[in-house]
């Protein structure tokens, strides 16, 4: 498990350039550009289960989703930011995506550091420290747990059909 | 104890009396945006559309104007795509290439409407706080289960308060303004938050309040607001929309914000965001003289008459220099209209500049005006991220209209009060 880290802000741009925006809209499509302004590295080297770092304002700018299509697609486990732009956020859930808002670990990170967490217990371990984030309020959750918001609104739609 | 702007209208379309900041509601958008995207939007929920169909035909606003004209087959189809979408369920907004850029065309065909609620495909939704209305982005998936449900869940969120005090002076202008105060919070400075501008807000038209709420977002604001006034009364009247179409929605004078701000208008002066970072502000002094070889003039966030009107002021009888390719984008067909009639775009183009159709543009670096590596663009649209006109090793300059025409003759990046005192 690999942590790949970054400073802040971040944009939707250094994550998928605007100028693919719109001709590659699938996960296959996506995977080779992602980050490609940011480090060209990320793209052939990322493993399922590795973990993106970040500081402030992570994924700020467009409203463009192939950049939490593309991290979820290659099999990032969560992004952990010291805080995240609004849109992506709420795309990540939209997805499935984890995200973590947990400055105080992503402060204390140092590289070679082991990393776990728990999202039931809302803990971040680095090395012997946990650091505690907040969880999810229960409407989001259910969201997320339905496997993104596509899958949610499916089983919204037949219950409605079913009433 | 009173609430603020995105209290009280979040608190209406969620049926409550009264919210608190964080808490989530189920919400009911009076309109959905959606642009060339609705292609990669409808192809998500193929199934649900054929069994459940839309929830209703007057919701979506569908407006073509990212890669317009076409730039090549997939957009072509895309776009077709979309048409036969329209025509199938008979969607009522439709606004074909060549109408103008998502955002304007929700303002001029008055689908934002003061204390309405609008949810949007794209960042730059937050424009229409510029009429009073609550408008957010939301991403492509999210557009696509409103489409179905229409409804979705928003946070309450919390509000900052910025006071604008004195006047602007000449040949500063309301960019001026939203990016000095971008450069003081930071692109996270009002993360989540909902950020309202009051007091000396009747020196900025309608126009103007566009393009500082169009800017909310790169300060990571959910959305920006100007309450309303008769500043906004007018311009609606303008648009043939009587006070009796709309219930304002304005923040209670005792209501509680999370930060407040003041600043002093007339201390403001032109600057410029320099790469790659729309909070990375300076005084113009600081960049003057950096050589620029294309200037874009236009966007959603700076392409209507009176952004035109400056600039047509500074280039009038004015060659743009030989090494700077002067583009111009109209914020839609009206304005482009009306810049003809006013003889703004025979100046432009007497002095050099390129005409390009209204939409978006080189801004998301897709066509019309990409860059070359080493090249600088001048550019009054918002964002200057690395790689956004379509090439990662080109920079981008971020100003106002007056500083851009100026800058355009120079060649060179130029304070607009120069021209003042020729």
């Amino acid at each position: 498990m690999k942590v790949w880290k970054y400073g802040d802000n971040i944009n939707t741009d250094m994550l998928f350039p605007g100028k693919y925006t719109y001709t590659c809209s699938t996960a296959e499509e996506i995977k080779p550009h992602l980050l490609e302004d940011l480090d060209p590295l990320f793209a052939q080297n990322v493993k399922e289960g590795d973990l993106i770092f970040a500081g402030r304002n992570f994924g700020c700018g467009s409203s463009r989703e192939q950049p939490v299509l593309g991290i979820k697609a290659v099999g990032i486990a969560a992004v952990v930011a010291e805080s995240f732009a609004r849109i992506f956020y709420r795309s990540s859930i939209n997805q499935g995506l984890l995200l973590i808002e947990c400055p105080e670990a992503v402060k204390a990170y140092k590289k070679g550091d082991s990393v776990r967490f728990d999202v039931e217990r809302g803990a971040m371990i680095i090395g012997s420290n946990t650091y505690s984030f907040p969880k999810l309020p229960k409407e989001i959750l259910a969201i997320r747990d339905s496997n993104g918001l596509l899958s949610y609104t499916r089983k919204k739609l037949a219950r409605k059909k079913k009433q | 104890m009173g609430m603020t702007f995105a209290e009280k209208i979040l608190a209406k379309y969620g049926g409550e009396k009264k919210v608190v900041p964080g808490q989530i509601l189920t919400i009911k958008p009076d309109h959905l945006l959606m642009h060339d995207n609705t292609a990669p939007i409808i192809s998500k929920i193929q199934p649900e559309l054929k069994e459940y169909g839309i929830f209703s035909r007057t919701l979506p606003v569908i407006v073509l104007d990212h890669v317009i004209p076409a730039s090549a087959e997939k957009n072509a189809l895309q776009h077709k795509q979309i048409r036969e979408f329209v025509k199938k369920y008979r969607i009522k907004h439709f606004f074909d290439v060549g109408y103008g850029v998502c955002h304007q065309i929700i303002l001029e065909k008055g689908l934002a409407l003061p204390g309405t609620v609008v949810l949007g495909s794209d960042s730059h939704t937050c424009s229409y706080g510029a009429i009073g209305a609550f408008s957010s982005g939301i991403d492509r998936t999210e557009a696509a289960a409103l489409l179905l449900t229409g409804e979705t869940w928003l946070k309450v969120p919390q509000s900052i308060k910025i006071t604008l005090k004195g006047q602007l002076q000449r040949m500063v202008t309301a960019k001026d303004v939203i990016l000095s105060i971008i450069g003081d919070v930071s692109a996270s400075g009002a993360d989540y938050c909902s950020v309202e501008f009051h007091e000396n807000r009747n020196q900025f038209s309608v126009e103007e309040r566009f393009t500082i709420a169009n800017m909310g977002v790169e300060m990571g604001a959910k959305n920006a607001v100007f309450p309303v006034d008769d500043v906004t009364i007018k311009y609606l009247k303008s648009i043939g929309i009587s006070k009796s179409k709309y219930t304002s929605i304005n923040p209670d004078n005792n209501a509680t914000y999370d930060r407040e701000l003041t600043y002093n208008l007339t201390r403001i002066g032109p600057v410029i965001a320099v790469p790659h970072s729309v909070d990375k502000v300076k005084p113009i002094k600081e960049v003057e003289g950096i050589e620029i070889q294309q200037c874009l003039l236009g966007t959603c966030t700076n392409g209507r008459l009176s952004d035109f009107q400056i600039a047509a002021k500074i280039l009038k009888g004015k060659t743009v220099h030989p090494n700077v390719r002067l583009l111009i984008l109209p914020a839609s067909r009206r304005i482009y209209l009306d810049a003809l009639k006013e003889g703004f775009i025979k100046t432009f183009m007497e002095a050099g500049g390129t005409i390009l159709p209204p939409g978006c543009g080189p801004c998301l670096g897709a066509h019309q005006g990409v860059l070359a590596p080493g090249e600088r663009c001048l550019s009054t649209s918002n964002r200057n991220f690395k790689g956004r006109m379509g090439c990662n090793e080109a920079e981008i300059y971020l100003a106002s209209p007056a500083t851009v025409a100026i800058s355009a003759i120079h060649g060179r990046i130029t304070d607009p009060r120069k021209e003042v005192r020729k």
